[in-house]
């Protein structure tokens, strides 16, 4: 199952020329780039793992693709995306955020049905790569 | 018929991308220089001309930039270094165009995993542009054989190799000690395509550099106040620690202020905007380099 998370969800995978153009975008805002990964894709989950530093002050998108590149070769089994924090006053929050990197084949999710009182019935979802231990969820 | 065409081709291909008119303000802008200056030449012409030869699908691969800049201090590194990298953004040769000056304290960290980290963050931000490192040599410290230094090298060198159409650096110092440090690590040496030296000025290039601070700042020197430059000029060259432009720069603020002291002592007369401008001759003569003039001269008669 395919996950749709953030920006250009519902668009087929940017390549990485289409990468680029939009980092190039976010750093001409004067936006900070940073990059994360998770194992946990689940849509709650939003605190993902930061892969280095957050890179601020970059003037041109070959960097944020250096440390693009050195993600995904050292987690090619998690999610991976890129992020823009926009720091004006006001705002201070992300202004994109775009997945980069899925592992394939993505694990999916379960909707898990539970029955209360009355025979009330509530719904959770629940990826199927929370079934394992953390670090193991791809093997 | 083709060479028409080759010759149309230049002229347009000089034509969009302004360069020559970046040369030109530089050979205005700059006094003296004049090897620096002809190796810049050299440069965008070969980048031009390289630009041309993509264009007639000839290839012959992207020129390796990385830069050593090699002279004393105040003969204009950085100066040029920024020029440097207008100039080939203008080629077409860095997407973005900024320098990002650094030393050793921006790329070497202070424990064991704090290096590499933070040569690649300033290796990330000089991306799409020029990355400067002042003096260079001391990233490496060969009587410390654990010295964090020799990490940074490294990340340079693997950028240096693989990323050459994304940065380009250039190294500077002094050039004795920079030798050295090319010396000890080849690799550093045999990456860099260009040594530029920057040779020490002449005294009259001095005074012209003079005028051109003075004209940018508005002031001039009166008449006297010239003579007496140039004598200034003469002693100070001679004296340790002369940091060619920059002293002269020191040295003119340093008469600026005692103008503005002398003016306001003249306080109940009226200034003229003349008065304003001008630097008389007592101004550069009240400075230190003719007074230990002086105390040498005097000491040998009271001794």
């Amino acid at each position: 199952m395919r996950l749709t998370q953030g920006t250009f969800s519902f668009l087929p995978d940017l390549t990485d020329d289409q990468i680029r153009a939009q980092i190039e975008y976010c750093l001409e805002q004067g936006w900070a780039m940073s990059i994360e990964y998770t194992d946990d894709p689940h849509p709650r989950n939003t605190y993902w793992e930061m892969h280095g530093n957050p890179m601020f002050d970059l003037h041109d998108a070959a960097g944020v693709m250096v440390e693009l590149v050195d993600a995904r070769a050292t987690f090619p089994r998690h999610y991976i995306k890129v992020n823009a924090f926009d720091s004006t006053k006001g705002i201070e929050s992300l202004r994109l955020s775009f997945i980069v990197h899925r592992p394939d084949p993505e694990p999916g999710f379960t909707l898990e049905r539970h029955e209360v009182e009355g025979r009330h019935i509530r719904y959770t979802v629940r990826s199927y790569a929370t079934d394992r231990p953390q670090g193991e969820r791809y093997p | 018929m083709t060479d028409t065409a080759a010759e149309l081709d230049l002229d347009g291909a000089l034509a969009e991308t302004r360069v020559e008119e970046l040369l030109t303000t530089l050979d205005t802008e700059l006094v003296g220089l004049v090897p620096v200056k002809t190796r810049i030449r050299e440069i965008a012409a070969l980048l031009l001309i390289e630009k041309l030869r993509a264009q007639a699908a000839l290839s012959a691969g992207p020129p390796s930039l990385h830069m050593s800049f090699t002279g004393n201090p105040g003969t204009g590194k950085t100066t040029v270094a920024l020029r440097m990298a207008e100039i080939l953004h203008r080629l077409g040769y860095v997407r973005k165009g900024h320098l990002v000056a650094v030393t050793r304290d921006d790329l070497v960290g202070q424990y064991i995993g704090h290096t590499a980290p933070k040569t690649k963050e300033v290796l990330k931000r000089a991306m799409g542009g020029v990355l400067f490192i002042d003096e260079a040599y001391f990233l490496y410290r060969p009587e410390n054989e654990r010295d964090y230094g020799q990490e940074a090298i490294e990340i340079l060198l693997q950028v240096m190799e693989n990323q050459r159409d994304d940065l380009v650096v250039i190294l500077a110092g002094y050039k004795d000690r920079m030798g050295r440090f090319f010396a000890s690590n080849p690799g550093m040496s045999s990456r860099i395509a260009h040594h530029v030296d920057f040779p020490d000025y002449a005294p009259e290039e001095l005074e012209a550099i003079a005028g051109l601070m003075l004209g940018s700042m508005q002031y001039r020197l009166s008449a006297d106040a010239e003579r007496a430059f140039a004598d200034y000029i003469a002693r100070r060259r001679s004296q340790p620690n002369f940091a060619n432009a920059r002293s002269i720069r020191n040295a003119l603020d340093r008469a600026r202020l005692r103008q503005a002291n002398r003016l306001v002592a003249r306080r109940g007369s009226t200034l003229s905007r003349d008065d304003l401008m001008t630097i008389e001759a007592d101004d550069i003569l009240i400075s230190r380099v003719f007074n230990e003039d002086a105390d040498e001269a005097r000491a040998p008669v009271g001794s």
